[in-house]
C-alpha cells in the first residue's frame, strides 16, 4: 500500500514512526516545536520546524522528547552526539547545513571519532537532519551543499534522498543505524509529491537506486540533481540517446558496484552534483570509476557541478550557479561528439 | 562565594583513604610518565595532571560507575579518579594493543564508558556540550546519574563553555561544571586571557551557583562537590565549581615553562602540595596513621610499576587494526570504502 505524500510529510512520517516505536528516539533543534514556555500556546508548537517538517510531533510526544534548543549549535550537536553515546537515539535538526560552521567540532573531532578513538567500545547512534541546496533565494550562508564535506569524514555516514519514498525509507534506516548519520535534505524538494509505502519501510544505507534505465550513458545525480538528470534524460531520449540515471542515495557508504555496473553497460558517465567542484562527491565518483572502471569507458567522464564560488543571491546569478538539464545535455553532447560519429 | 567553612570532620575513613590512594596513584603515575617520556619511550606528546590531584579526586569521590565525566587533554588524573585501570591506561599511552582504547586513542583520548569515563579530549572546550548530552540522557531516562564536566581556564574562553552552561541551566541538567584554573592556558596567564576575576563569576550570567574552592585542598573540594553533586541528583540543575590549582609540570612534556615564576613554583610544589596536605589532614584527624599511608604509597608504587611493565611487554596493535572500529557497520563493496 502506498499513499501520496510530500517530501516533508514523508520525513515527518518516518520521525513519527520511529518515535512511536522507540522511546529513546528524541528530536532536538532550534524551533523543532517553537514557542517553548509560551503560556498561551499551552505546549502546542509555534512552528514545528522553520520549514514545518516536524509539525505536530510535540503535541504527540511532548516537550520531553521534542526539545527546542537555544540558538547554540555546538551545544545542540555536542549534546546530541553525547546523548547518543550514552544511551539515547537522538535526531538533531541543524536548520541549515551552513550552520555547521559554528559547531563542526562536535561532529568532526567528537562524534565521528568516538568509536575509533575509543577502540571500538562505543556506538553513537545519532542522526543529524539538515538542509542543503540553492534555488531558495537564500544567498551564500543558507544555500550551500556541504554533504561532500561530511562524506570526507571517516566515522560519518551521509545520506541524500531525492524522493519522498526514499526520504522515508532512508530516514528510518538512518535513525536505526548505530553510527552517526548526516541526513541532508534539499530544502527545495519539501513540496514535491510521490507515492510512499505505508507503515514500516526501510531502505538500507549504501544501496543505490536506478531511477531510469538506459543503455547509452550513465548519469549519476545527487539529491535534487536526480530530478535534473531525469529531465535531461527525457530530452536526450528525444535525440535517440537513452540515459541511465543512478541515484546513490547514500554518499557514505557509497554503492560503487551499482555505478560501475551501469558504466560497464553504457561506457559513458556524467556526474551531477550541486556542491562546489573541488574535492566534491562528483570528483570522488569520477575518480572511483576512472580507477576501477577505466576499461569500460569510451569517453572522458564529465562532471556537472556548481562553480567554485559562493552561492549568489540575485535570481539570475543563482539560476546560473545551479546545475541544469541544459548543462547536462551540453556535457553529453561534448562527450558523444568525441566518441560517436552519429548521435 | 569563597568556601571557607569546611566541615572537615565529616570525611569518613573510607573516603579519606580512597582519596589518598587515588591522589598518590595520580602523582606516581604522572611522575612516571614524565620520566618515561623523557627517555623517549612514549610516542606523541603528553599533558600531565600532577599537582591538580585534589580536583579530580575530590569531585569523583561522590560519583559511581553509573555517573559520567567528560575530561580534557590533561585527562590522566580524571581517568584514575574515575577508577580506570592503570595498566590499560599506561598501555594506551604507550600505543599498545592492550590499552583501554586498543592503542587507537592515546593519552588525549583515553575513555572507559564502563566506568562512566566519556573520554579525555584533545579539543580545548570540547567537553561542555558533551556533558550536556550525557546529562540529557539521564534526564530523559529519568535516572539520577550526574555528569561532572572538567575543563581548564583555557576552556572557559571557548564558546562551547558558555553554550554548555546556558543549556544545562535552562534545562536544569544534572551537570557539575568543574573549572580547573591552573593559572595558565598553555603559556598564557589566566589574568590576561579571561575578562573575569574568577571563572566562577561567570556562573552568575547563567543563574547557577558559582563556587570558588582551593583546588590544592582535597577536603575543601570534596565538601563543595558533595553539595553540587547532590543538587544535580535532586534535579535542581548545574553548579559551576572553580578550583584554583597549579600544574607541577608544563603544558606538555618538553615545555620549558619560562612563564612560571620561581616563587609560585615553590609555593605550589612545596608549601601547598595537595598530597602533603591530605596526609597531614588524615593523620591529624586520626583517620589514618603514617604507617597506613606509607603502606598505601608502597602498594601504589607497585601498581604503577606493574602498569609500566604491562605496557612495555604488551604488543603493538596488529596491522588489521588500522581499518577496524571506524563504524559499527559499513557495507563495502570493493569500491570507495
Amino acid at each position: 500500500m502506498t499513499q501520496k505524500l510530500s517530501f516533508a510529510d514523508a520525513i515527518r512520517e518516518a520521525l513519527d514512526l520511529k518515535m512511536s516505536q522507540d522511546s529513546d528516539v528524541i528530536l532536538m533543534g532550534e524551533d523543532v516545536a517553537g514557542g517553548a514556555e509560551v503560556d498561551h500556546l499551552q505546549d502546542d508548537e509555534a512552528w514545528g520546524g522553520v520549514l514545518g517538517v516536524t509539525k505536530g510531533l510535540v503535541k504527540k510526544y511532548g516537550r520531553n522528547r521534542v526539545l527546542d534548543t537555544p540558538i547554540s549549535e555546538s551545544a545542540l550537536i555536542g549534546s546530541a552526539v553525547s546523548a547518543a553515546s550514552t544511551g539515547l537515539r537522538p535526531v538533531a535538526e541543524l536548520m541549515f547545513n551552513d550552520f555547521m560552521g559554528v559547531c563542526f567540532d562536535q561532529l568532526l573531532n567528537q562524534g565521528a571519532k568516538f568509536r575509533y578513538m575509543f577502540g571500538g567500545k562505543v556506538k553513537t547512534p545519532v542522526t543529524i537532519r539538515t538542509t542543503h541546496g540553492a534555488g531558495f533565494r537564500a544567498a551564500a550562508q543558507h544555500s550551500q551543499s556541504l554533504y561532500s564535506m561530511f562524506t570526507f569524514v571517516p566515522g560519518l555516514k551521509v545520506v541524500v534522498p531525492s524522493t519522498p519514498a526514499d526520504a522515508k525509507g532512508l530516514l528510518i534506516a538512518a535513525i536505526e543505524d548505530d553510527d552517526p548519520v548526516i541526513f541532508s535534505e534539499d530544502k527545495t524538494l519539501y513540496n514535491i509529491k510521490g507515492e510512499v509505502p505505508e507503515g514500516e519501510y526501510k531502505i538500507p544505507l549504501g544501496k543505490a537506486d536506478i531511477k531510469r534505465s538506459g543503455s547509452d550513458l550513465t548519469i549519476v545525480g545527487i539529491g535534487k540533481q536526480v530530478h535534473t538528470a531525469l529531465k535531461a534524460a527525457d530530452e536526450l531520449a528525444k535525440r535517440g540517446i537513452e540515459a541511465e540515471v543512478v541515484d546513490p542515495r547514500s554518499l557514505s557508504p557509497l554503492d560503487s558496484t551499482t555505478i560501475l555496473e551501469s558504466v560497464e553497460k553504457t561506457s559513458r558517465l556524467v556526474v551531477v552534483d550541486e556542491s562546489n567542484p573541488r574535492c566534491n562527491v562528483a570528483t570522488d565518483i569520477a575518480a572511483m570509476v576512472a580507477d576501477q572502471g577505466f576499461d569500460f569507458l569510451d569517453a572522458p567522464i564529465k562532471r556537472v557541478t556548481a562553480p567554485h564560488t559562493p552561492v549568489p543571491f540575485s535570481p539570475t546569478l543563482e539560476d546560473l550557479y545551479l546545475p541544469s538539464s541544459e548543462k547536462i545535455i551540453a556535457a553529453v553532447e561534448e562527450m558523444v561528439g568525441e566518441t560517436l560519429t552519429t548521435a | 562565594m569563597e568556601n571557607t567553612e569546611v566541615k572537615k570532620s565529616s570525611i569518613n575513613k573510607g573516603h579519606g583513604l580512597w582519596m589518598f590512594r587515588k591522589m598518590v596513584q595520580i602523582r606516581k603515575f604522572e611522575d612516571s610518565v614524565h620520566d618515561i617520556f623523557a627517555r623517549g619511550d612514549i610516542p606523541g606528546f603528553v599533558h600531565l595532571y600532577a599537582g591538580e590531584e585534589a580536583v579530580a579526586v575530590g569531585i569523583c569521590a561522590h560519583l559511581t560507575d553509573q555517573d559520567f565525566i567528560t575530561s580534557t587533554h590533561r585527562g590522566h588524573g580524571h581517568c584514575i579518579a574515575k577508577e580506570c585501570d592503570l595498566k590499560g591506561m599506561m598501555a594506551e599511552i604507550y600505543g599498545k594493543a592492550t590499552g583501554l582504547c586498543k592503542g587507537k586513542g592515546g593519552s588525549m583520548h583515553i575513555a572507559d564508558f564502563e566506568k562512566g569515563m566519556l573520554g579525555a579530549n584533545g579539543i580545548v572546550g570540547g567537553g561542555p556540550p558533551l556533558a550536556c548530552g550525557s546529562a540529557l540522557t539521564a534526564k530523559v531516562k529519568g535516572t539520577d546519574q550526574v555528569t561532572a564536566c572538567f575543563f581548564g581556564d583555557g576552556g572557559n574562553n571557548q564558546g562551547t563553555f558558555h553554550e554548555g552552561l546556558n543549556l544545562a541551566a535552562i534545562w536544569k541538567l544534572p551537570v557539575v561544571f568543574v573549572a580547573e584554573n591552573n593559572g595558565y592556558a598553555e603559556a598564557t596567564p589566566f589574568h590576561y586571557a579571561s575578562s573575569c576575576t574568577n571563572i566562577a563569576d561567570r556562573a552568575q550570567s547563567y543563574n547557577i551557583p558559582g563556587v570558588i574552592v582551593d583546588g590544592k585542598d582535597v577536603v575543601a573540594v570534596y565538601q563543595v562537590a558533595r553539595e553540587a553533586v547532590e543538587r544535580a541528583r535532586r534535579g535542581e540543575g548545574p553548579t559551576l565549581i572553580e578550583c584554583k590549582t597549579y600544574r607541577n609540570y608544563g603544558h606538555f612534556e618538553g615545555d620549558a615553562q619560562t612563564y612560571k615564576t620561581e616563587a609560585e613554583t615553590k609555593e605550589h610544589l612545596a608549601e601547598k602540595d595537595a598530597i602533603q596536605r591530605i596526609k597531614q589532614y588524615l593523620t591529624e584527624e586520626g583517620i589514618a596513621t603514617n604507617e597506613d599511608l606509607e603502606t598505601i604509597e608502597q602498594e601504589v608504587e607497585q601498581e604503577v610499576q606493574d602498569a609500566i611493565q604491562f605496557a612495555e611487554e604488551s604488543p603493538f596493535p596488529a596491522e588489521d587494526q588500522l581499518l577496524t572500529d571506524v563504524y559499527v557497520s559499513y557495507p563495502t563493496d570493493g569500491g570507495v570504502a
